[in-house]
């Protein structure tokens, strides 16, 4: 095991609290009364429900089909009957509700055909879309879909497979006992990543607080005869973060605006590992994961649970205290206290903390920032969070940028260690939603500038084009005319008389819009267009009116320095204005009447 | 707020915490001071320790701000003490007083209060009573004169005359003042054998009050609480100056270890630049920072007009610190080259 380790700035060492609930094996979580599947469990398109109310669902069917590349399905967590598919409240600190499927189990827990998969014999594409529809997905907590990770760059030779087993955060040990009960089959897992991505080494790395996990998957790597490293790190928060621990095992840092494979590296979770090996060698998609319960309760163990679980009857089976005032999902340096306990277990769950004010006392006051830099020495990104706190505080978000927010990783290691108790990662998760809702109002308000000269410069551009058109039309008239004259000098006056009668039948539509313009020029041009074209100019003139009239209500006057009311106002403008849009596309052909409708 | 955010774990530290243990650190220090002089030194800090509470606690009232919280924070005690610790230890007490009201009242409150000061109070303290009162400031007590306790607090208090023979100046000063008086054949080596005055490597008694500075600021690195950076570049600076002036004319300059051991080159070194409020906090500004405050500290107290360059070193660094903070913000994470 002689591989070189690198140290990341920063970090933090709180109490890891993982004893308590590493004493007991894993135990399978008993049949909830009702699941609740939220159909958007991981990064990117939210799945599209394929089934209804009232359909009966078998364990492992599909209930959510992948919505495009970059998204996951959803199954069935267990057999039974569809109750809903209605709005639900989420697992997230917003408190929203998402689309889910409501499932009432029907005890049977009974299985679909589940076909293994000789993904040997199968091209990587294939393999690749077999794990997106098996909603296999990151478990480490980002639930980036896998499939998306399994493609190695193409310029960059993979270098390096790092395979997350760290568990840095506090209190959860789920992988930790996955890697103890289950080696063999994460290990395979592994192998099925390694087959596909074609590194140079696989790198396995779990925090040196965990030494039967690293033996079980010494044991296992052995057993199966893979070159894999398992490679104990040293225990400091947060080395179980994607970047800190690529940092530690290959020296290689991943900035912020580069993805891994740029740099020859890919990451995993080793619950993912075992979830993408279920899928391939038993054909069990994701419906269940492991979540640690522990905190403020009697019982502290690792359950299987089916996704979709509520997490209130969940906790129950870890017999929480009395004092137990709310459930924090994920570790105590990034959870969340969850809205609402009826939420629903998701693929994102490792860990349920009961929380009470024992564990975790009231926050003294926030005191003013002494500038003591304790934040800056704890940062793993190497931030100055003082700083950015500063101009977070004072809504300089440009500032904050030139500080590089989007560097942070909200591991909370600022916060932990801040002695005038300054919610520091609270105030950067503010500056980014700030920043992400401004360009969002930024964009939104360039696109309809973009829009309304764009439709300036079609009509100025036609009006050149109808004034050139009637310049010949003249010039022809007036060719005419001189023919004409020429005639009548002749001596052909019957045909003029005709000529004029048939100007008279075209007049009466063509006043309807016509207002200014050469008048006599036009009424002469006219006799060269027959009356049925006429009649659909004037139609198609007066839709082009009742546009106008439109869009003249909702044009934009100056969309620098929009307020918040006045972003809210030009979002509604954009609706009808993309109405009206619609009505000049289609009207867009008929241009040469359009200048007269002006 | 509805729900409190993650981190749900918090170090068990505060901004008290940090203030006590600054003090602590200070107390090596405080007890080669009474050593040296005598327990008038403790008088002088509850002095300055009471004018400091009373004009937080009315400051704070004045802005509207919690006194309880505020009061406990422990930053008006560490500008007291430092006021204290600057002053000459038989300074009037209303010069103490006043140094302290106006670091308290104007450095400190007037600038937005903690966190918020550009200057170190104390050393605006130190250089508005100087500027003001500078008799009084340079009358330091003579070295082996021991006086009973009750004399030094009516010296303290003004019920004695201040008699001008008690009170001579800092090692520092005498040597200055011997130096430019003296013809061209005095040189450092004849002054610093004077054992009234200078004693092993420094001032008699003084250098051990320097030594107790010393040994509390490399408890408070070792404690975490201030970095290495600012006091190895200050004292590397001094010592950088006055080596290379001494090792060019021994005879006029002094050695780098008395300039060490000398006037307010320790105390600065661990408390004063090491203040993260007013002086720069990325690892290069800090070096930037001591360098530049021990460059001018030498130079303001060997070619200056005042006794000690210290505190004047240190403002016009606090000045110079936001710059220099801009100009040097670390490389971050991802940004240095990927190659190990």
């Amino acid at each position: 095991m002689l591989n070189k380790l690198f140290k990341f700035y920063g970090g933090v060492k709180p109490p890891s609290n993982k004893t308590q609930s590493v004493t007991l094996p894993i135990a399978p979580a008993p049949l909830p009364s009702r699941l609740v599947v939220p159909l958007h469990q991981s990064i990117g398109g939210t799945p599209r429900p394929v089934v209804e109310a009232g359909d009966k669902v078998l364990k492992g069917q599909l209930i959510g089909q992948a919505d495009g590349w970059l998204s996951a399905a959803v199954h069935a967590p267990t057999s039974g009957t569809v109750v809903e598919v209605a709005m639900h409240i989420q697992p997230h600190p917003s408190g929203l509700d998402s689309l889910c499927v409501v499932i009432e189990p029907d005890g049977k827990d009974e299985w679909i055909a589940r076909t293994p998969l000789d993904y040997a014999a199968l091209t990587p594409e294939a393999v690749r879309e077999h794990l997106q529809q098996a909603g296999v997905v990151g478990l480490g907590g980002a639930v980036f879909p896998t499939h998306g990770k399994l493609t190695a760059s193409k310029t960059v030779p993979m270098d390096e497979l790092v395979i997350n087993g760290a568990e840095c955060e506090p209190f959860i040990t789920c992988d930790d006992l996955l890697m103890r009960e289950r080696a063999e089959e994460v290990v395979r897992g592994i192998g099925v990543f390694r087959d596909l991505l074609q590194p140079k080494k696989v790198l396995i790395g779990i925090e040196d607080n965990k030494p039967e996990a690293a033996a079980a998957m010494r044991a296992a790597v052995d057993a199966l005869g893979e070159p894999f490293l398992v490679i104990q790190i040293p225990t400091l928060y947060p080395a179980g973060g994607a970047k800190q621990l690529i940092r530690v095992l290959t020296g290689k840092e991943v900035p912020a605006a580069k993805r891994s494979t740029d740099l020859g590296v890919q990451c995993f979770n080793v619950a993912t590992a075992y979830t993408a090996w279920r899928a391939i060698a038993h054909g069990e998609p994701v419906v269940s994961r492991l979540v640690t319960l522990t905190g403020n309760v009697h019982t502290p163990r690792n359950y299987e649970v089916l996704i979709g679980t509520p997490m209130s009857e969940l906790l129950k089976l870890a017999q929480p205290h009395p004092d137990t005032d709310g459930i924090i999902m994920g570790g105590p340096m990034m959870g969340f206290l969850i809205p609402q306990a009826d939420a629903p277990v998701v693929k994102a769950t490792n860990c349920l903390i009961a929380r009470s004010e024992r564990l975790f006392p009231p926050k003294a006051p926030e005191m003013p920032c002494i500038r003591c830099g304790a934040c800056a020495r704890a940062c793993p990104h190497e931030l100055q969070p003082f700083e950015l706190y500063w101009h977070a505080r004072a809504k300089d978000f440009g500032k904050t940028q030139q500080y590089k927010i989007f560097d942070c990783i909200e591991c909370g290691c600022c916060s932990y260690v801040c002695p005038s108790r300054i919610p520091l990662v609270q105030y950067f998760r503010f500056a980014k939603s700030e920043i992400w809702a401004r360009e969002r109002e930024k964009k939104a308000a360039d696109e309809a500038k973009t829009r309304f000269e764009f439709k300036q410069f079609r009509e100025e551009r036609e009006k050149a084009e109808k004034a050139e058109k009637l310049a010949k039309a003249a010039a022809a008239q007036a060719a005419k005319k001189a023919a004409e004259a020429a005639a009548a000098a002749a001596g052909d006056a019957p045909g003029a008389a005709s000529d004029v009668s048939s100007t008279k039948a075209t007049a009466g539509p063509r006043t309807i819009e016509t207002t200014a313009g050469p008048r006599t020029t036009e009424a002469t041009a006219d006799r060269t267009i027959d009356a049925a074209a006429e009649a659909k100019k004037a139609a198609i003139a007066a839709a082009m009116a009742r546009a106008k009239a439109q869009r003249e209500a909702a044009q934009p006057k100056n969309t620098d320095e929009l307020s918040a009311q006045q972003a809210h106002d030009l979002a509604e403008i954009e609706a009808r204005r993309q109405q009206a849009g619609i009505a000049d596309a289609a009207a867009s052909p008929a241009t040469p009447t359009e200048a007269k409708t002006e | 707020m509805m729900f409190a955010p993650a981190p749900f774990l918090l170090k068990d530290t505060s901004v008290s915490q940090v203030m006590t243990q600054v003090c602590l650190a200070l107390i090596p220090g405080i007890a080669a001071y009474i050593w040296l002089v005598g327990p008038a030194i403790v008088f002088q800090l509850a002095i300055a320790s009471l004018a400091a509470i009373a004009a937080e606690a009315f400051m704070l009232k004045l802005r509207g701000k919690p006194l309880a919280m505020f009061l406990s924070d422990g930053s008006a005690i560490v500008t007291a003490w430092l006021i204290a610790l600057t002053f000459p230890p038989l300074a009037p007490w209303w010069l103490v007083v006043t140094g302290t009201l106006f670091a308290i009242l104007i450095a400190k409150h007037l600038y937005g209060g903690l966190g918020q000061n550009p200057f170190n109070p104390a050393m605006v303290a130190f250089a508005a009573c100087i500027v003001s009162f500078p008799a009084l400031m340079s009358q330091w007590p003579s070295i082996g004169l021991q006086m009973p306790l009750t004399d030094q607090l009516s010296v303290i208090l003004g019920q004695l005359p201040r008699i001008d023979a008690l009170s001579g100046a800092t090692p520092l000063d005498s040597l200055k003042t011997a130096l430019k008086l003296g013809d061209s054949q005095i040189d450092v080596a004849h002054l610093l054998a004077n054992q009234d005055i200078y004693g092993n490597f420094a001032g008699r008694g003084w250098e051990w009050v320097a030594a107790g500075y010393l040994f509390g600021g490399l408890w408070l690195w070792q404690r975490k609480l201030i970095t290495w950076h600012s006091p190895v570049a200050f004292l590397g600076a001094i010592v950088l100056l006055s080596g290379a002036l001494w090792l060019y004319q021994p005879a006029s300059f002094a050695n780098p270890l008395f300039h060490l051991f000398s006037g307010g080159t320790m105390l600065g070194a661990f408390f004063i630049i090491t203040d993260p409020v007013s002086g720069c906090t990325t690892p290069r500004g800090k070096l930037i920072f001591g360098f530049g405050a021990g460059l001018l500290a030498y130079v303001i107290r060997v070619f200056g007009g005042y006794p000690d360059g210290v505190a004047f070193a240190v403002l016009l660094m606090n000045l110079s610190a936001p710059l220099i903070d801009q100009l040097t913000q670390p490389r971050i994470f991802g940004m240095k080259g990927n190659q190990p």
